[in-house]
């Protein structure tokens, strides 16, 4: 079934339909969503009453209240902003220094290292989320209970979401970055060696525009990765509730066409987050 | 270098990943299983004990739920590596140039959304109120509206949808590097469809097959959106108990021990995976 083989025709008429049904229920489902975020009716569904964009601009003096003065959205949104921004600058610095340590050096037990370094991605979301929660806010609550110390910080809250998702986080960014620093050519670092740099110069001029392409890549994964996540995230979020989960907790009360609308405006800002990065010339 | 300085960075680089992985990986598991082997006496006394892991072999909801988590995983997954396959192939393989691209990057774009984005669209197409059940009533082959959500098949759906990227992708590129003229070489030597299949393209790509099903299954057991949202009364998910323990229960000591169960039997089905396929988690993952 390669080019060279010859194929009946009836054989490729049916892959082409699976391929169609196939790329049909890819899309179907996010097609949907997004059109509705545009229906003049109040629940998301047929009949089609028409465009408009109340879901995003009507101001609640109507009755509808649209995504840009939903105040428990937006703020929701900045939630995962901010937690999006810590956990994409604790990755990719930890995907460097482990792609560094992974890719130049040696040492005794690299092999059993690196399978530990792996072994985020084997573990369930809701798991790391679980124990994180129950280490750290079984801890404060020790601590409290024992010593009357209130460590505020490992309850649940921003800390402790922004510490699960870089559990797992950290070891992709870590995958993508050793990936191209694998490619690199250590003669070029030796060169500069050899020029008179010291090692510190070589590593900032030399190694690290190398690999800027992939720390961009990483990063861009990691705030997409960091936004979306919500099974860690669940466990371990307090007052200030992430998107994603004030996203469920609407959903649990009935869904309106603001779902949709904060929907498409999600799905339109991480397709322009991977263009930027796609687009970026290769060096 | 010297050897002090060599041995310097090498501790200069390795602090932050032993930070890493002992404070958040290590301990916390290790507090997890010390959590689910303690028994809570009164408000404040512990002892050890294996109350929690009875409770879930003597509570049949517990275990069923459990078995039925288990069993939808490897069925979604096999269903997943079926539908995959083929797209995977036009991919590497039949399509050239432009728009082989294109349609890998056709393949990537439902995961600019987030799960929970994907499920509602789905709920919005399957539900009673939904596309499908509308665009049936318009063809007049059905009379009323028909629920098409909260079901198993709904949940089979969504979790397969949800699990195709992680399929589709390695499978792409290890399909990518093989030699063509092994499979002539098996038509040629006349084989047929079946045979040339089964005995070189299927070799050929068991690194891909193994790491697209270790991370769909692992991605499937440890879902919660998809099937809290997705299924019926009767089709609890697993996280969802270990959910409810935390969050509603406040019970730390059953959920640890749900967490536990869960962690093993994903942990048992990778390992399980990786022998059968005689592949290693550094070559499938890495």
């Amino acid at each position: 079934m390669i080019r060279s083989v010859p194929r009946s025709r009836l054989f490729d008429g049916l892959y082409l339909a699976y391929l169609v049904a196939f790329f049909v229920y890819l899309a179907l489902p996010l097609l949907v969503t997004a059109a509705f975020a545009f229906n003049d009716s109040p629940f998301p569904s047929l009949p089609w009453k028409g465009f408009t964009l109340d879901w995003y601009l009507a101001d609640g003096s109507a009755g509808r209240t649209g995504l840009f003065h939903d105040d428990g959205l937006l703020r929701s949104l900045w939630v995962s902003g901010k937690i999006a921004f810590w956990v994409t600058l604790f990755s990719v610095a930890l995907g460097c220094v482990n792609a560094v340590l992974f890719e130049r050096l040696q040492f005794r037990g690299k092999e059993f290292l690196y399978v530990l370094m792996l072994l985020p991605l084997v573990i369930p979301g809701v798991i790391l989320g679980v124990s994180i929660l129950v280490f750290y806010s079984g801890m404060a609550n020790d601590a409290s209970a024992a010593w009357g110390i209130e460590l505020d910080l490992f309850r649940p809250g921003l800390t402790l979401v922004v510490m699960g998702q870089v559990t797992f986080i950290a070891t992709l960014s870590t995958l993508v970055i050793a990936a191209r620093l694998r490619k690199f050519d250590p003669q070029l670092e030796e060169a500069a060696l050899n020029l008179g740099a010291t090692p510190l110069v070589a590593w900032f001029t030399v190694t690290l525009p190398w690999l800027l392409p992939s720390i961009f890549g990483a990063a861009a994964m990691a705030f997409l990765m960091s936004f979306e996540n919500f099974n860690t995230t669940v466990m371990l979020t307090g007052s200030d509730t992430p998107l994603t989960v004030a996203l469920f907790n609407r959903l649990r009360e009935g869904s309106t066409p603001v779902l949709n609308a904060v929907a498409l405006l999600l799905m339109v800002l991480s397709a322009l987050l991977a263009m930027l990065v796609i687009k970026r010339p290769r060096s | 270098m010297k050897p002090a300085a060599n041995r310097l960075s090498l501790w200069l680089l390795l602090t932050p990943f032993l930070l890493w992985i002992v404070l958040l990986v290590l301990l916390p598991h290790l507090q997890m299983l010390r959590v689910s082997l303690q028994v809570r006496e009164s408000w404040d006394t512990l002892e050890w004990g294996l109350q929690q892991y009875q409770n879930f072999f003597t509570e049949s909801y517990y275990w069923r739920t459990f078995l039925r988590t288990g069993a939808m995983s490897l069925f979604t997954t096999f269903l997943t590596l079926i539908i995959a396959f083929p797209i995977a192939w036009y991919i590497a393989r039949l399509a050239r140039g432009r728009s082989k691209s294109v349609l890998f990057l056709a393949c990537l774009i439902p995961f600019w959304a987030s799960e929970l984005v994907r499920t509602y669209g789905w709920m919005i197409l399957l539900r009673e109120s939904g596309l499908f059940s509308s665009w049936l009533q318009a063809l007049g082959w059905v009379d009323g509206p028909v629920e098409m959500l909260y079901n198993d098949v709904a949940v089979i759906i969504g979790l397969v949808y949800n699990a195709l990227l992680f399929m589709v992708v390695p499978l792409v590129t290890t399909l990518d590097g093989m030699d063509e003229n092994l499979v002539e070489a098996g038509y040629d030597l006349g084989g047929g469809h079946g045979t040339v299949l089964r005995e070189i393209v299927v070799p050929w790509a068991m690194p891909g097959i193994v790491s697209g099903c270790i991370v769909v299954f692992m991605l499937t057991l440890g879902s919660y959106l998809t099937p809290v949202l997705m299924g019926g009364k009767d089709s609890a998910w697993f996280t969802q108990q270990i959910f409810t323990q935390f969050i509603t229960r406040f019970n730390w000591e059953q959920g640890a021990a749900l967490g536990v169960l869960l962690l093993v039997l994903s942990s048992v089905i990778v390992w399980l995976g990786l022998k059968v396929s005689g592949q290693s988690l550094r070559k499938v993952m890495g």
